[in-house]
């Protein structure tokens, strides 16, 4: 019997029960769309995540603290230590600017702060900066004005809002000129005056660029999180240091690394330096892992669709003894019969493949056209994932197709045929 | 009425040429004289290599295990079937005929002796090999008629040339179909069939491959008198015009004597095996029945 024929002979009997074929095949359908929406889903969040840093510019290199070795020998987490300070920042610039770097901008975040005003109270990011941060971030003010270098010498009470805060705090209100409250873990705080409001920058993959405030560095130091010794009122908690271009980014790693061994005298470095690519490398490994983990589970839906086949299968075989008998009475070969079964489970799995397919990239496509509170839903329809969910589903009928065509391939004719 | 013939007679009779395929014999004598010799194991041989009987059967046991029973079906059977010859093999129930019937289809195989058919020894041959000689060399007609549900006539006779790889299989199966009388019904299913047409479908689908052997169990049991006679005058017929050699199961002794020859199965073995001098004439008898409608 040739393949053309098997497939006919598989076909007509699918049609013989329409319903019992297609509640079959349902199995599959699903299984095969919630693959491939699921993994569209998935590539479409890593590509808009790996927009959003790539926008952030690929040329940045972050330093932050490393590990600090206290007295009781006990490490800290990375981050915690206070290794970073403002010189170091000035040192990074004065070392690499125009030959490897464009800027340097040097960060302290203050914990725990709240904004305040005419009654209204806002937990938000407060940073310090220093004036370069608008270049090296590339993140610009576009209202009133960032800060000065005058600002950052004064030690100046002046606030630049995000603008997520801006619209928060203030609503319609021009907020440049009015003046809010800065207060840290509940002290009464300081009066600051608004100055600049920030470019909209959108949800970042990670935090709110727009939910955050800046004021000067030193004023961090001076006025809200008041430091015991100078060292601590020089700490900095990162240093973005921008390259001149991508080219730069490595020999700027090396070149930073080496400076701040030199200017820490440690034998152990108390510092991590890395880039965006590093961070990006990152972050597609992640959103990889979450795409095939994403992937796994709908494949677990496949295989209950390819569970349901075999089951069917093997009703099938029970239902058409009769048929078998007179099939191998007139000279069925085993592999004939065999054959017979294993085409007909893989037709309902492949055309429940193709089915899922059309389902799947549907759903894909309408999703990414839905628009949910103001965010859609990103979808790439992979056709790496189309042809692995079609390969995977005909494997799967080719798989529990075998047992039950094995099954009918062995009957006896003689009982076969005597089958009521 | 008939005249009953010892063992050795009737196997002398087959060993001689029964019948050539090609050259249609009418009114073939049913005795022939006996051949000198015939009971010498080796000129039965040399007759072998000249003209081998479709079946010979020499010794065949069958024992099954059932449980912790041992049944003993058949116990020690020897045949013989010449080519061109039209025999009933009848038993009672519980007789091993079933059996007898099963080996003679190669669709199971004996515990013990040997099954030649049409030269072929098969009772050591694989599944495999089993299914091959059963496509090409024998035609099953069934009591149940087994076609297969919602397929056409047509395609029900093609069924063996699919698993033959057969080319002209359309032709071969309107042929056959025409050949049964149903040249004007290749697309009818077996559910727009009575039960005549369902058997003489089964009938071409038995022919289309030109076999050595058709093989009857019971042809007639789920029929009424006329589609009956119309069934066993189609064998007749096949094996009077065509040569075809048919063996037919039965219990009915009405439709044995339709045939060339009774071989009585009992306890396993063949308790009588009888010449039909003057078989029953399938046509005489319908031209004597009321006329109906066929359909």
């Amino acid at each position: 019997m040739n393949a053309f024929e098997a497939v006919r002979v598989a076909m007509r009997a699918l049609l013989a029960n329409k319903l019992r074929g297609v509640l079959t095949m349902l199995g599959v359908i699903i299984g095969v769309a919630a693959v491939i929406t699921l993994m569209s889903i998935g590539r479409g969040a890593q590509q808009q995540i790996t927009e959003q840093v790539q926008s952030l510019g690929t040329n940045l290199i972050f330093v932050s603290p490393g590990a600090q070795r206290q007295q009781s020998n006990v490490r800290g987490a990375a981050g915690n230590a206070q290794t970073l300070s403002y010189d170091d920042a000035k040192a990074i610039g004065d070392t690499f600017n125009g030959t490897l770097a464009l800027g340097v901008a040097p960060e302290r975040a203050v914990m725990g702060a709240q904004l305040i005003y005419s009654g209204q109270n806002l937990q938000t990011r407060i940073v310090g900066v220093t004036p370069e941060y608008q270049d090296v971030r590339n993140f610009h003010v576009a209202n009133g004005e960032f800060i000065s270098p005058i600002n950052l010498d004064a030690r100046a009470r002046v606030i630049i809002l995000g603008d997520g805060v801006a619209q928060k705090l203030f609503g319609d209100t021009d907020p440049i000129g009015q003046t809010v409250r800065v207060s840290v873990f509940g002290r009464s705080g300081s009066n600051m005056q608004v100055i600049g409001v920030m470019e909209a920058k959108g949800g970042g993959a990670f935090q709110n660029l727009d939910d955050q405030a800046f004021v000067p560095l030193t004023t961090v130091s001076s006025r809200l999180q008041p430091a015991r010794t100078p060292k601590a009122a020089d700490m900095v908690s990162t240093i973005t240091v921008a390259a001149l271009s991508e080219d730069e980014v490595n020999p700027l790693i090396q070149g930073v690394g080496d400076l701040l061994r030199t200017r820490h005298k440690v034998a152990e470095d108390d510092f991590v330096v890395s880039s965006q690519q590093d961070f990006l490398a990152t972050i597609s490994q992640v959103t990889g892992m979450f795409t095939a983990f994403l992937g796994a589970i709908a494949g677990i839906s496949l295989v209950v669709g390819g569970i349901g086949i075999m089951n069917i299968m093997l009703v099938s075989v029970t239902e058409r003894t009769r048929e078998i008998g007179i099939r191998k009475a007139v000279g069925a070969k085993r592999r004939d019969i065999m054959s017979q079964f294993l085409i007909e489970a893989i037709v309902v799995s492949a055309a429940g493949g193709i089915i899922g397919i059309l389902i799947g990239t549907g759903l894909s496509r309408l999703l990414s056209q839905l628009n949910m509170g103001g965010q859609s839903i990103p979808s790439i329809i992979a056709p790496d994932a189309v042809i692995l969910a079609f390969t995977v589903s005909a494997t799967v009928g080719l798989f529990f197709g075998i047992y039950p065509a094995m099954r009918a391939s062995r009957l006896n004719p003689i009982d076969a045929l005597r089958y009521e | 009425m008939n005249i009953v013939k010892t063992r050795n007679e009737v196997e002398t009779e087959l060993k001689t040429p029964a019948f050539d395929l090609k050259a249609p014999a009418i009114d073939r004598p049913v005795t022939s004289p006996p051949r000198p010799g015939a009971e010498d194991p080796v000129a039965g041989e040399l007759a072998t290599t000249t003209d081998p009987p479709v079946i010979r059967i020499r010794g065949i046991t069958k024992v099954y295990e059932l449980g912790e029973t041992t049944v003993h079906a058949l116990r020690g059977v020897d045949l013989d079937v010449g080519r061109g010859e039209f025999v009933a093999i009848m038993g009672p129930s519980g007789s091993g005929k079933s059996t007898l019937m099963n080996m003679i289809g190669c669709l199971d195989q004996p515990t013990a002796g040997t099954y030649e058919l049409d030269g072929i020894e098969t009772s050591r041959l694989t599944d495999d090999a089993l299914a091959e000689v059963r496509n090409k060399r024998i035609g099953f007609v069934f009591q149940m008629f087994n076609l297969l549900p919602r397929v056409p006539a047509i395609e029900q006779v093609q069924l063996p040339l699919l698993y033959s790889g057969t080319k002209n299989k359309r032709e071969l199966a309107v042929a056959a179909l025409e050949s049964v009388g149903l040249g004007d019904r290749l697309n009818h299913k077996p559910s727009e069939m009575s039960g005549g047409q369902q058997q003489r479908v089964a009938i071409a689908r038995s022919l289309v491959t030109s076999p050595a052997l058709i093989l009857a169990d019971e042809p007639t049991g789920n029929l009424d008198t006329r589609s009956t006679e119309e069934i066993l005058a189609l064998f007749q017929n096949l094996n009077r015009e065509r040569g075809i050699t048919i063996v037919i199961v039965t219990h009915e002794p009405e439709v044995a004597q339709h045939t060339g020859r009774m071989v009585h199965i009992r306890d396993g073995r063949v308790h009588q095996d009888q010449t039909v001098d003057t078989p029953v004439s399938a046509t005489d008898i319908l031209a004597s029945l009321p006329l109906e409608d066929d359909d």
